[in-house]
């Protein structure tokens, strides 16, 4: 395994990416350490912190090879557990990339952007652990270091919702902690059995290395489908998935701004991510069997998620659940198992990330204005702040998917992508972004337009520091849109070679193609018209 | 890749598209380009500058209209005299530059046989459609185009596609947002955000131009969202209105219903005629044309595109956004919903006339959705006209009506009567809406039964220009509505257009349509004038005296659309009539159809009819006469006799005559649409069916997760209690540690129910991993 990592990895000396999920963790206990009596001290050292991490995030994504952007870079590799086969092994390619700087870039800006209500210290710290918990996940190429990852997080995002939470936090919380505990609970199942399946059958040592374990494919169908479905549980309360959905409402309404921004921006994709690193590159039958059933799911997702969206009376509950509707999008990008959906899954998981994360920040502005997020107590606040409105509004037209800002390219290809592999449902989805529209436009029309009245017609606008936070959200947005190629093609290899490695161990599978002229004779596209009624997995050209 | 070795590749593959020409045609990027900045620039400074932006958004559009201008003369010039390398005069040969080689390539490899007899058939059209003239030159398009992204070896591309039908837009849009950038400088003079509304006419005019540019599928759906959003925000504009805000968000939400038609007909387009390889306009037509595509796949994609077109262009069922849309300032309804905005629906047809051509199976039919869909809206549209108080409102349902009439063109095969059509009317509705404008900001109101009359005594120059819309509107001869009107009705080919040669089909029912729309516009066009310019003048000025005349600003715009409303006619005179010139004839029909171009399908042109020409006109003349026996004599004697102004009236007919009266109920009621889409549909997704999906999620799912929660808990706790006690309170020690550290309200809160459940479950998972391993490894 070493040998397959370091021979196609650059010789970095410095362990890169170890010091990206070690330096906030260190940081938290440095913060432990810092005297009660310089509260002011807390926040700095925090953001400082974190930046240097996002520094270390914007190196990595300058140093990345793309022309390589298949294979892992920046690998560090560790005995961790020698005995158990466990090592701690990180690295990145084209698929973690964009997460990894995501996640690099979302945590100093919610750090400086929201100060914390009270206690800073446990605060600061546990922003900080989790930003190295969501790190770990990213980039952990080994199944029990990931497994650990994937477990952090809950804990300091149970205590920031908990104890930092608004309204029924105590419940939100362990809902929160208990559904995703659930899910993980049985993955530790599944990842267990799959080292000792593997182990056994191919004669080799214990081992918990990715890799190793995807590559030799020892686990039989049957055992395959039933432990995908052990780690398809843990990612889809992650994500969430319909009908598992449920504890995100409660946790986003009740959390504090910088929880729901951190949730919705990087929490929300590690199940997603979890299923294209660790789900379909482990398990790829049990992927291309189970496919049609999740696509199915996301669907309804998209749309019970915008239905419910559009009579939600708190903003921030609204924006909650449009995230439901978002990420059935991701997910039938994804389980369309070819390029076009698992890269516009991908972009979506970003430009989710960036987009709501914005939203969530942005009614965390009002909130803290208006002491209030019941959308029928806000309205005509446009007229005080022109500015809070403008960005709302760029914002908001990117989740919606307009073309030109980042959403609709994520969210074409991703569109693209299942009308290849399952048309009907591809557009029964495209259907979601009318509702898409009526939710967050009305919203929007019920909050910013109209006369404004009491202390809506009061409520100051933007501050330099918040308007200087939202900079970046909208220069992601807008150069995502306009062009998104530099984006794509750091991802392309690596979702290319994910295709590539389930067409090699799936017999019968074909990627779902959007390109038919080169599978099929052009002559055959005159069949294409007829063929409307094919609900199959792909073109057997 | 060079050319020759392109042409030797493509021996049978004939593209009609070049990427060498005239600097104007290469670069008309620049049209919508300088829109754009002016936007950025009017957003973030524009308040500071001296005529708070204005200025600005005027000099951008101004020079993209002469830009415009400038291309539209390289065009001509192109269109006569290009000659592409290596080609003969009788086949338009190969040329693409390096850029998208491989996908020409592609497109030229799939090419199939039986191409040449295509290639002969459409250059015997052209042929026939030029007769009299010198030698035809083929018809090539010029691209230009760079990629955006590429994604598992599908190109995105942008790119610009200039032929005639680009260029034309071109024109009318530059030149009607130029005018109406004039104009609001007076009209919104001193309006709360006057900066803002001049930010966003300017992007509205570079998303619209960026659209009509647009060389590939996808970047239309761009130009179309980003034409959509404009609107919202400029219909938006006095937002602290509820209907204003109201309207915006219902003009955005109709459009989004036709966007997912627009989505899911241009991805089967991608599919089927691009091979998943392509979004390039020209590659699709081409296929199309080319018979490689399936039929049914061409069926879904048009049937989808209808409903797109539906929803832009104002066609029936989707129209009840636009009059609506009235809640905008009146330049912008102009600008918006009159020339260029709800036009994109009639334009993304024209520029994909293959997928409806040969998916509707336009050709040698008699009846199509299109064309239906167009005939039906062109009568209602007309109908409701009838009963509106509101001056805008008549306009709005007139440019419905109108629509249509391009609509069923379209649907009939009559390509040019469509697009000319679209030209013409682009102009005299601007003048109408500009026209009404000045009315309206003399009385302050919209209302031509409660504040209007009489105002040709206080504004005869607006009413001078009004009456040259209306008549041009109505198709009068000689005005501009009525060559293109006329053009339309003899495409219908129905009927044998007395005397006339046919188009593609029989179209007799839309032709009847048509005529009887025809009659409808000219009667509801008197009344609107009757009401507005003539008996008692019925409004308040609130004693600041008669209302008086525009100024400069808002008349000189009004002039040069007048001007245009006169003579635009004159560019599309029908070949083979009396006292014509043969240099005049056809030649809108020359320069923009791309007759004979390998991306056009081989429409059939029908030839005048005087017949038909007289019939129509006396048809209008007798529904101007009904109307104006009725309002100028009847209803103006009336009132003099009562001594009442007209409000006061009861309505004649539907006070005698049940009939009437349910008509006229229904007709008040926008045939119950609204209702329909609002109280029903909307209604019950925010209601009902919202509240059931809250239920569900509520009761159902979160029901059982919250059961499932308390008995986990409740087991967790006896095991904790019974058995397992040692452990877990070492555990949760431990855990009370790090809880200590962020607070006692959390430990109290929670007293270690979670940490007991993780421990608990993960206890659990080690054994269930071990019996899992057991079970599966024997």
């Amino acid at each position: 395994m070493t040998s397959l990592l370091a021979s196609e990895t650059a010789a970095v000396s410095f362990p890169v990416l170890t010091a990206m999920v070690l330096t906030p963790f260190l940081g938290a206990l440095l913060l432990l350490v810092l005297p009660n009596n310089r509260p002011e001290y807390f926040k700095q050292v925090a953001f400082l912190v974190s930046a240097l991490t996002a520094a270390m995030t914007a190196w990595v994504m300058v140093e990345f090879d793309k022309a390589h952007a298949a294979t892992f870079q920046f690998v560090d590799q560790y005995e961790w557990i020698e005995t158990l086969g466990i090592s701690w092994a990180l690295g990145l390619d084209g698929i973690s990339l964009w997460l990894v700087v995501l996640t690099g870039a979302l945590f100093p800006i919610v750090i400086l952007a929201i100060d914390a209500e009270h206690s800073p210290k446990p605060y600061y710290a546990w922003i900080l652990v989790l930003e190295a918990g969501c790190m770990g996940v990213f980039l952990a190429l080994d199944l029990f270091a990931f497994f650990v990852f994937f477990e952090i997080v809950l804990v300091p995002m149970y205590f920031l919702i908990g104890q930092w939470g608004h309204g029924e936090r105590a419940y939100a919380a362990t809902k929160f902690f208990i559904y995703t505990m659930m899910g993980s609970a049985l993955m530790l199942v599944g990842i267990i059995s799959t080292a000792v399946i593997t182990a056994n059958t191919t004669g080799n040592d214990l081992t918990f290395g990715l890799i190793e374990l995807a590559e030799s494919q020892a686990l039989g169908q049957t055992a395959a489908r039933w432990i995908f479905l052990s780690f398809a549980l843990a990612f889809a309360v992650k994500v969430p998935i319909f009908p598992l959905h449920t504890w995100l409402p409660d946790a986003h309404t009740n959390a504090p701004t910088a929880g729901s921004v951190i949730l919705a921006g990087v929490m929300l994709k590690l199940g997603t991510y979890g299923f294209l690193r660790f789900g379909i590159y482990l398990f790829p039958e049990a992927a291309v069997y189970f496919a049609p059933f999740l696509v199915a799911l996301g669907t309804i997702g998209i749309l019970y998620g915008a239905i419910a969206a559009t009579m939600q009376r708190d903003l921030k509950r609204l924006v909650a659940y449009s995230s439901v509707a978002h990420l059935g999008f991701i997910v039938i990008g994804t389980f369309a198992l070819n390029t076009e959906g698992i890269e516009g899954g991908l972009l979506q998981m970003v430009n989710h990330g960036v987009s709501t994360g914005a939203l969530f920040l942005l009614v965390g502005m009002i909130y803290e204005r208006r002491h209030t997020r019941e959308i029928s107590k806000l309205g005509g606040l446009q007229k005080p702040a022109p500015m809070l409105a403008g960005v709302f509004m760029v914002v908001m037209l990117s989740s919606i998917g307009l073309p030109g800002l980042n959403g609709f390219v994520g969210e074409f290809l991703t569109l693209i992508g299942a009308f290849a592999a399952h048309r009907w449902w591809a557009v029964v989805a495209a259907s979601g972004v009318i509702i898409a529209a009526l939710y967050l436009l009305w919203a929007y029309q019920r909050v910013f337009h109209g006369p404004a009245e009491g202390d809506n017609a009061t409520m100051p606008d933007l501050t330099v520091r918040e308007g200087l936070t939202m900079v970046p959200f909208l220069v992601a947005i807008v150069f995502m849109g306009v062009y998104p190629k530099p984006v794509l093609e750091r991802m392309e290899p690596a979702v290319d070679a994910l295709v590539a490695h389930v067409e090699t161990h799936v017999e019968d599978f074909d990627e779902p193609v959007a390109d038919i002229a080169h599978h099929v004779e052009l002559e055959d596209l005159a069949d294409l018209g007829t063929d409307t009624h094919g609900e199959e997995d792909g073109e057997h050209g | 890749m060079s050319l020759s070795v392109l042409a030797a590749e493509a021996v049978s593959g004939v593209s009609t598209r070049t990427h060498d020409a005239n600097w104007f045609l290469e670069n008309a990027w620049i049209i919508p380009l300088l829109p754009a900045i002016s936007f950025l620039v009017i957003l973030f400074f524009g308040k500071r500058l001296p005529k708070k932006g204005a200025e600005l958004g005027i000099a951008a559009v101004g020079i993209s209209f002469i830009l415009a201008v400038l291309t539209g003369i390289a065009w001509i010039d192109h269109r006569d005299n290009f000659e592409l390398e290596g080609g003969d005069a009788e086949h338009a040969i190969i040329a693409d530059g390096s850029i998208a080689s491989d996908e020409l390539v592609l497109t030229a490899d799939a090419e199939e046989d039986d191409h040449a007899t295509d290639d002969d058939q459409a250059v015997v059209d052209d042929a026939h459609g030029d007769e009299g003239h010198a030698p035809a030159h083929p018809y090539v398009a010029v691209q230009n185009s760079t990629q955006w992204f590429q994604n598992g070896g599908v190109q995105f591309d942008a790119g610009i596609l200039v032929d005639g039908l680009a260029v034309m837009m071109l024109f009318v849009v530059t030149l009607i947002s130029l005018l109406v950038h004039i104009y609001s400088t007076d009209y919104v003079g001193g309006d709360r955000r006057y900066t803002h509304y001049f930010a966003f006419l300017s992007l509205f005019t570079a998303s619209m131009l960026f659209f009509v540019l647009s060389d590939n599928i996808l970047q239309m759906i761009v130009g179309w969202e980003l034409v959509g959003v404009c609107s919202f925000v400029l219909i938006g504009h006095w937002w602290e209105e509820k209907p204003n805000s109201d309207a915006a968000l219902k003009a955005f939400l109709t459009n989004r219903v036709g966007d997912v038609g627009l989505l899911v007909g241009m991805i089967t387009l991608f599919f089927a005629a691009g091979g998943g390889k392509t979004f390039d306009t020209i590659t699709i037509n081409e296929n199309i044309v080319n018979g490689t595509v399936g039929h049914a796949a061409l069926v879904v994609a048009a049937a989808c595109l209808t409903a797109a077109v539906m929803s832009k262009s104002g066609q029936f069922i989707l129209h009840t956004w636009l009059p609506d849309a009235m809640a905008g300032p009146t330049p912008v309804s102009a600008l918006i919903h009159a020339a260029t905005m709800v036009v994109a629906g009639i334009y993304m047809v024209a520029r994909l006339y293959p997928v409806f051509f040969e998916g509707m199976q336009i050709g040698g039919s008699s009846i199509n959705l299109l064309a239906t869909v167009g005939a039906i809206t062109l009568v209602f549209g007309g109908l409701l006209a009838f009963v509106q108080d509101d001056i805008k409102k008549v306009l709005a349902y007139s440019t419905v009506s109108q629509l249509g009439y391009m609509a069923m063109a379209l649907g009939v095969g009559a390509w040019t009567a469509a697009v000319f059509h679209l030209f013409t009317h682009a102009f005299f509705k601007a003048n109408l809406f500009l026209g009404s404008g000045s009315v309206a900001h003399a009385v302050h109101s919209f209302d031509m039964k409660k504040d209007m009359g009489g105002m040709r005594k206080f504004m005869p120059k607006t009413y001078i220009t009004f009456i040259i819309g209306s008549l041009a509107l109505a198709g009068v001869f000689p005005l501009a509505g009525f060559w293109s009107k006329d053009e339309i009705l003899v495409g219908t080919g129905g009927w044998g257009l007395f005397g006339g040669t046919g188009g593609n089909g029989a179209y007799s029912f839309h032709l009847t349509m048509g005529l009887i729309g025809a009659a409808l516009t000219a009667a509801y066009m008197t009344r609107c004038v009757y009401l507005t310019f003539h008996g008692q003048f019925r409004g308040d000025t609130h004693g600041h005296g008669d209302p008086h005349e525009s100024g400069p600003r808002i008349l000189v715009p009004l002039y040069i659309l007048s001007g245009f409303a006169i003579l635009v006619g004159f560019v599309n005179l029908p070949s083979g009539i009396w006292l014509v010139p043969d240099g005049w004839e056809e030649r809108f029909g020359h320069f923009i159809e791309p007759t004979g171009a390998s991306y056009f399908p081989g429409i059939a042109h029908g030839t005048p009819s005087y017949s038909l020409a007289i019939v129509a006109s006396i048809i209008a003349v007798v529904g101007a006469g009904i109307a104006f026996l009725y309002y100028f004599v009847w209803v103006d004697r009336r009132s003099k006799q009562v001594g009442e102004s007209l409000t006061g009236l009861p309505n004649g007919l539907t006070t005698t005559s049940a009939i009437a009266r349910t008509g006229h109920k229904v007709l008040v009621n926008k045939y119950y649409l609204d209702h329909l889409y609002t109280g029903v549909i909307a209604g019950f997704t925010k209601g009902p069916l919202a509240r059931a999906a809250n239920w569900v999620n509520q009761n159902v799912i979160d029901g059982t997760v919250n059961a499932v929660g308390e008995t986990s808990v409740r087991t967790g706790k006896l095991v904790y209690e019974k058995i397992d006690q040692g452990l877990v309170d070492g555990f949760v020690n431990g855990a009370g540690i790090v809880s200590d550290a962020t607070g006692q309200e959390l430990r109290a809160m929670n007293s270690g129910r979670v940490q007991n459940y993780a421990a608990i479950l993960f206890a659990g998972a080690a054994i269930a991993a071990g019996a899992f391993v057991l079970i599966l490894a024997l």
